[in-house]
């Protein structure tokens, strides 16, 4: 039956594969869980965790991309666009209503006139446009600027040239006119915590940054630094019955063993787990019911300096695919917990093309394209690496010997994440392993192969080729999704030919979610961030 | 004695300055950058503007010397990551690594310097024996590994206790992650103690004390207690330091809200203010119960002097 639902999506269209991608990966949850149509019931407190850290960076969530961040922010705020989950794409959430004209440049937002922020004052258009203003603020370098730099305007302000972004105009108190800069879809730019509405008069204030008020469906109670936030439920949230729960609870946990105790003791209601609890859970007879996952929008790949001479040859480029037994690694090291990658585009992207094939193992046709390159012998080269257990040093000691056997040496070089983070950007390297996000706007993805896309913005190969170019200018003139999506296609199938990385896995996200916790959604641009406001605990769960 | 203490004030400022120095230029030197962290933008003046507002611009002497003039004015400066200052964020972690470890280092204390001594009394029977086993283990186990199998244990196992968080920060949820961080102090007091119980056994006051007709309770009790504890006291002020760098593995593990886990993240993302912060108030608590030790060797052991 899954074998027929994935053959399917050809003749869907291109959120409805998205869907049917999550509805098979979480199947094993649905089916673990018959009692998911229940009616929802109300009171309990759900206990999320925050795995990626020892605290969160801030509460003032303008401020800070981490994921980490983002998990207790989508209980506490609300941005203009939301991540639908189960259809694939960001859809409104502030607004009701997107009326797009000027040629697809200008979007006329009716917002809500329901949306109430945590100190009882109505949400307007002025919350909207003093928000956006904000995070163009140059002199603070607010990380969201990158997405509010498409409404026209927006860019003098982030330099000082304008007080007030020009393409925002405030219609009446509940209609806004935003004039963007390109033609795009302003759901993939505004569905973030880091373009979050704030309340202008109060988020100006010092102690906005102490106690947090937002739009969210719970409100701040309390954040123990490096332990816990607490947020209760906000009454007055917009959306008519919700939030289930009374109160939430996200626990600071990095530590992936102590969160399996925590999870087994019941003490927690969400686990993300690593690929080695994965093996273990799904060899347990009551853990394996507790298993979600999902395919995520990253990649994880080894990127090829160009500027490195054997890499300037597409042959060899090639040939490192060829050379690498990429489904062993993923099934032996990484224990399933990835899907292969075939090109850059992941699985849940709205462009990703199923029809295509990852490059097969073989060593002989490696061989062969490096002989053809003028490299029968082979050459060595220097591989930077973090120390990730899914795509850094053990992956690449994997490799070493499976490189070896073609006759190309690699040393490795081991640096710290945040260390690689700069060395990708920069360009000192001569390969390097990463995980890049990959969407969920397949354009947006593949633009950072653009020639004209900076090797500092994401360009991190320095790639430039003028059919992709040209690809990917076509996308994004077409007003035809269909058409869009062929031409991204198309794209993502050159970078395939050409190889400017090895295409080695899309992450798979896997979290443990006990029996008691419903609502879960497959969320492929982070599993962990969870529309909080769809939760629901049965009377089982031992928290009260 | 007040000359002393001024003395020694003065002694830790040359101290303190040197750890300041290694830290800044140590975290002014090594690869990484907040910027990569706090910003994925594809507009390189970003990156720029960044780097001008956190003040990373400035020539290296500019922001060592702005630093230092801050700094004696009780500002820590403000934290790359949260934009709150770094005292305000040190405050509110101080208290809980506090509890930590004055309860890891009371248990450690309480059965450490006991079992030391008993097992000394009667050196290679069969309670010394059980002690030093103790003991040597104590000092072996790696503390995640002893964290994780006292949370399978009194968590998962037995149900008495949470296997993590900070609560209502009550004993509860103080008792693990402070046994864990005490096991490896409690085995190197009971060590120490009992290597400084026979050596003092052996000395020739204790001797001639015996010889004299007092009796042995006497002897240990005025003899071998007071000058044992001159010992163990300098160990329990080594340990105490010792113990706030292993706190960072124990709050991390326990998801406990101290300043080790915010040293963790600070170090990890490079944001400088915050890591000069929390190290400098370790190396200041380091200090301030070293110098307590000092004063205290003078209660126990009056022939010791503040010359």
């Amino acid at each position: 039956m899954i074998k027929s639902l994935i053959g399917m999506p050809a003749l869907l269209g291109e959120h409805m594969m998205f869907r049917m991608i999550a509805i098979v990966a979480g199947l094993g949850l649905a089916l673990a869980a018959p009692a998911e149509t229940q009616a929802p019931r109300k009171g309990g407190t759900i206990r999320m965790t925050a795995p990626y850290g020892s605290s969160f960076t801030s509460l003032d969530i303008h401020t800070t991309q981490r994921a980490q961040d983002e998990i207790y922010a989508k209980a506490l705020h609300r941005s203009l666009y939301i991540w639908n989950s189960a259809e694939g794409k960001p859809v409104l959430e502030l607004a009701k209503e997107d009326v797009v004209s000027g040629g697809g440049l200008v979007h006329t937002f009716k917002l809500r006139d329901d949306a109430y922020f945590h100190n009882g004052r109505k949400m307007t258009a002025d919350d909207v446009i003093w928000s956006y203003n904000r995070i163009m603020d140059g002199t603070k370098a607010y990380p969201g600027a990158r997405f509010v730099r498409v409404i026209e305007g927006a860019a003098a302000v982030e330099k000082g040239q304008a007080k007030e972004i020009s393409g925002l105009k405030k219609i009446d108190d509940f209609t806004v006119e935003m004039k963007l800069t390109e033609k795009v879809d302003p759901g993939f730019y505004f569905f973030t915590a880091l373009t979050s509405i704030y309340p202008a008069d109060e988020a100006a204030k010092e102690s906005f940054i102490q106690k947090p008020i937002g739009l969210g469906p719970f409100k701040f109670v309390e954040h123990v630094p490096g332990s816990r936030i607490v947020l209760e439920r906000w009454d007055r949230f917009y959306k008519p019955g919700k939030p289930y729960a009374d109160k939430v609870i996200v626990s600071i946990m990095g530590e992936a063993a102590a969160r399996d105790v925590a999870f087994r003791n019941k003490e927690i209601d969400t686990s993300v787990l690593g690929p080695a609890q994965y093996v273990a859970y799904q060899s347990d007879a009551d853990l394996k019911g507790t298993i979600v996952e999902v395919a995520e929008v990253f990649t994880r790949y080894m990127g090829m300096n160009p500027s490195f001479k054997p890499f300037t040859d597409k042959r060899v480029r090639q040939a490192i695919n060829y050379a690498i037994d990429t489904d062993l690694i993923i099934n032996k090291l990484v224990k399933g917990k990835a899907y292969r990658a075939t090109s850059w585009l992941p699985l849940t992207s709205p462009a990703y093309d199923k029809a295509m094939k990852p490059y097969p193992y073989d060593p002989a046709k490696a061989k062969q394209l490096l002989s053809e390159a003028g490299y029968p012998s082979g050459f060595e080269f220097e591989w930077t690496t973090s120390q990730n257990e899914s795509w850094g040093l053990p992956i690449v000691s994997a490799v070493i010997p499976m490189l070896d056997k073609v006759g190309i040496k690699a040393k490795v070089k081991q640096v710290e994440t945040a260390v690689l983070a700069e060395v990708v950007r920069s360009g000192d390297y001569q390969a390097f392993i990463y995980s890049q996000a990959t969407g969920p706007d397949p354009q947006a993805a593949l633009k950072c192969f653009h020639s004209s896309t900076p090797q500092p913005a994401c360009n991190y190969m320095n790639y430039k080729n003028a059919d992709f170019d040209k690809l990917i200018d076509a996308a994004g003139q077409a007003d035809d999704a269909a058409k869009r999506t062929e031409l991204l296609q198309k794209a993502n199938a050159l970078l395939y030919e050409e190889a400017p990385v090895w295409f080695f896995n899309y992450n798979k996200a896997v979290m443990a979610v006990q029996p008691w916790l419903k609502g879960v959604q497959l969320n492929a641009t982070e599993l962990t961030h969870q529309n909080v406001e769809d939760l629901w605990v049965d009377e089982t769960s031992p928290a009260k | 004695m007040l000359s002393f203490l001024l003395r020694r004030l003065l002694q830790t400022i040359p101290t303190v300055l040197a750890v300041v120095l290694l830290v800044f230029v140590l975290f002014s030197v090594v690869p990484g950058s907040i910027v990569s962290s706090m910003s994925d933008d594809s507009d390189p003046q970003v990156e720029l503007r960044m780097k001008k507002q956190l003040g990373l611009d400035d020539p290296l002497y500019l922001r060592f010397g702005v630093y230092i003039a801050k700094l004696v004015t009780g500002d820590f400066g403000t934290s790359f990551r949260t934009r709150e200052p770094v005292t305000t964020m040190i405050a509110k972690r101080a208290w809980p690594t506090l509890q930590l470890i004055f309860t890891a280092m009371t248990f450690a204390i309480l059965i450490g310097v006991p079992l030391g001594f008993i097992a000394a009394l009667k050196p290679g029977g069969i309670v010394d024996t059980l002690a030093m086993v103790l003991a040597v283990s104590g000092l072996s186990i790696a503390k995640f590994w002893l964290g994780l199998v006292l949370m399978y244990l009194f968590a998962l196992k037995l149900g008495w206790l949470p296997s993590f968080g900070y609560g209502d920060g009550g004993l509860k949820y103080l008792l693990l992650p402070a046994v864990t961080l005490g096991v490896s102090p409690m085995a190197l007091f009971a060590r120490t103690t009992r290597a400084a119980v026979l050596e003092i056994m052996t000395a020739d006051f204790v001797r001639t004390a015996r010889s004299k007709g007092m009796s042995e309770t006497r002897v240990v009790k005025w003899h071998v207690m007071r000058n044992a504890l001159v010992i163990i006291l300098t160990t329990v002020g080594l340990q105490f330091g010792g113990l706030m760098g292993q706190a960072v593995v124990v709050e991390k593990l326990f998801s406990w809200p101290g300043i080790g886990s915010l040293l963790v993240d600070s170090v990890l993302q490079r944001d400088i203010p915050a890591v000069q912060g929390s190290i400098l108030v370790v190396v200041l608590a380091f200090l301030a119960i070293n110098l307590l030790i000092d004063v205290l060797y003078g209660v126990i052991d009056p022939r010791i002097r503040y010359a």
